[in-house]
């Protein structure tokens, strides 16, 4: 049987943070957007908790609860935002982002 | 180590803690008396006011507090001024804009102060948590701020755009800082040198300063993470476009210096090379593109964005005399980008947006004294004597020479001369252009006077009397830690 080390946790971080980047660089969809925002940042979480570990002290646990307080909080402010951009255009697709232009 | 923070800590931050009531009695205020513009101008004023003196209070003093998190050095002294000034002339010319705009004013001035609050821990964080906080609690602020005309698609879009972008850049930058915490086991930028300091560099280690520089690029709108810059600076109400080109710059520049000189200057070489290649484009792309702008708000972001090219020269000398010509700048660049969007943010009335080029036609015949102002800040962006931006940009320049930065210097000089054409044809809009000026008559009221005044004033005597200047930012730019005063081996 294989060990499980921090070691498969951080190769599992990157994994999602890279399906979060190019989710974020493909998609057209805002609310998607944001979702393979939020990957990212549970990627991160994910990386800081196995290091945690791995260094044994525990301010990579302190940091996570940090980060998880502040995407709640920017998934309120960002989902406001969003709100407020459907009301005037009715719709939530990037590519229709084109009030301003070079 | 005992747990706890002492009441010394707490005496320390009294500062950030008198804004944050401030704020939050403004946030009250807003729902007693939410028509009374004047009041809340007034306790938004008053509360800077109050924490600027506390700041300069602890002038002069070198202390690391709460454990390490937090440092009250010349350098956090600094930039706390320049944020807080910053603040003060937005607040001020926010006042008009809000009448015409007939936007609520409590919740307006109580973002603007927490974000301040933000970029005050920014400046004098040790330790990547507390900056990481100091960030978010300012982009957080700045986000609501963008998207605060919400009947306008352009305001809305700027604020998509402006979060999205921030949240993403929040991610790369989190992604550096837990690698940089698997590297060395610690979050403290003291620890983080000391535990490099003997290792060797390894391929981690240089993708965690590439995603922190990233990180951070993006908040100093460096190219190629200046997308956002154009489209949020011309959408975002005009004041806010003004704080956000200042102080949130000048937030995200104090941080980026605190987590590069103070904790990695075993990775100088690498970030040096980073940053003069970031330096280096950002001010050509930066200069080249605002050369055929017709908005002069979207001119005025990208002119912000070569201005965070000259910056990064700053960063990449490195040494105590390339830190201080940086703040020196960012002391000069205060004045004249504020007053710069001061002026369009006037241009503003019940009867026109005002901000494009063509609006400024005729200026000097209608309103001497605003053409006047804007002749002065458009010099100073161009680094025209005798205006603080030569001052500025001499300094910076010099600093880069004496650190053999010989061929960023010859890009930089370039640039200045490209920059001036933009800047120059303001001018011509104002003074030979007559054809029907569009739009009421400019009337400055008392708040936007102040603004313009100090504005106008900061730009001119920096230009004739820097020393003051100059010595400040010296003394702030030696208590960093880490900071080499001898010239950089490369």
């Amino acid at each position: 049987m294989m060990e499980i080390t921090p070691a498969h946790y951080t190769v599992l971080s990157a994994a999602l943070f890279s399906i979060g980047v190019i989710g974020v660089l493909v998609r057209r969809n805002i609310i998607i957007i944001f979702m393979a925002i939020e990957l990212m940042l549970n990627a991160v979480n994910i990386n800081l908790v196995a290091h945690s570990q791995q260094v044994e002290n525990l301010v990579g646990q302190a940091f996570v609860v940090f980060v998880i307080a502040v995407a709640a909080a920017e998934a309120a402010v960002g989902l406001g935002i969003i709100l407020a951009f459907y009301r005037n255009k009715e719709t939530v697709n990037i590519d229709e982002m084109n009030v301003m232009r070079w | 180590m005992p747990a706890g923070f002492s009441a010394l800590d707490f005496y320390f931050i009294l500062p950030e803690i008198l804004l944050t009531c401030g704020a939050l009695v403004l946030l009250m205020l807003s729902v007693i008396v939410p028509k009374q513009d004047g009041v809340l101008l007034g306790v938004a004023l008053t509360t800077i006011a109050v924490t600027l003196l506390a700041v300069c209070s602890f002038a002069g003093l070198d202390e690391t507090i709460s454990r390490g998190l937090l440092a009250i050095d010349g350098f956090a002294t600094f930039f706390k001024v320049v944020v807080l000034l910053s603040a003060a002339i937005t607040v001020l010319m926010s006042a008009p804009y809000l009448r015409v705009e007939g936007l609520k004013a409590g919740e307006y001035y109580f973002l603007i102060l927490c974000a301040t609050v933000g970029m005050m821990f920014m400046s004098s964080g040790l330790e990547l948590i507390t900056l990481f906080i100091g960030l978010e609690t300012m982009a957080m602020s700045f986000y609501v701020l963008a998207g605060y005309l919400k009947p306008n698609p352009r305001s809305n879009e700027a604020a998509v755009k402006y979060f999205l972008l921030g949240a993403f850049s929040l991610g790369i930058l989190l992604y550096g800082m837990s690698l940089l915490y698997g590297a060395t086991g610690t979050t403290r930028l003291a620890g983080i040198a000391e535990a490099l300091a003997g290792q060797e560099t390894s391929a981690v280690l240089v993708l965690a300063v590439i995603m922190v520089g990233a990180g951070m690029g993006f908040k100093i709108a460096a190219v190629p993470f200046h997308m956002w810059a154009p489209d949020v600076y011309e959408g975002a109400p005009t004041p806010v476009t003004a704080f956000l080109s200042v102080g949130s710059k000048a937030a995200s520049f104090a941080m980026l210096l605190r987590i590069f000189v103070e904790g990695l200057p075993a990775l100088g070489d690498e970030w040096r090379t980073m940053f003069w290649v970031l330096a280096a484009i950002t001010m050509t792309v930066g200069n080249i593109a605002a050369l055929t702008q017709s908005n002069l708000k979207r001119m005025l972001a990208y002119s912000s964005i070569a201005h965070a090219g000259y910056l990064l020269i700053g960063v990449v000398v490195g040494t105590e005399r390339g830190v201080a010509a940086m703040l020196v700048y960012l002391g000069v660049y205060l004045f004249m980008q504020l007053g710069a969007f001061a002026i369009v943010t006037a241009m503003r009335r019940s009867d026109i947006i005002g901000d494009e080029l063509k609006d400024l036609n005729g200026l000097f015949k209608r309103s001497p004294a605003v053409g006047f102002a804007m002749l002065c800040f458009m010099l100073s962006l161009g680094g025209i004597p005798p205006t603080a931006g030569f001052m500025g940009k001499m300094w910076l320049f010099g600093a880069a020479i004496d650190a053999g930065q010989i061929w960023l210097v010859v890009i930089a000089v370039v640039n200045s001369a490209i920059s001036a054409y933009y800047y120059l044809r303001v001018v011509v809009f104002m003074w030979i252009n007559e054809d029907e000026p569009a739009g009421s008559p400019i009337t400055l009221g008392p708040a936007m006077a102040v603004a313009l005044g100090i504005a106008v004033l900061g730009t001119l005597a920096l230009g004739v009397y820097p020393q003051a200047l100059f010595s400040e930012a010296q003394s702030a730019a030696a208590t960093l830690d880490g900071i080499s005063s001898a010239v950089s081996p490369r």
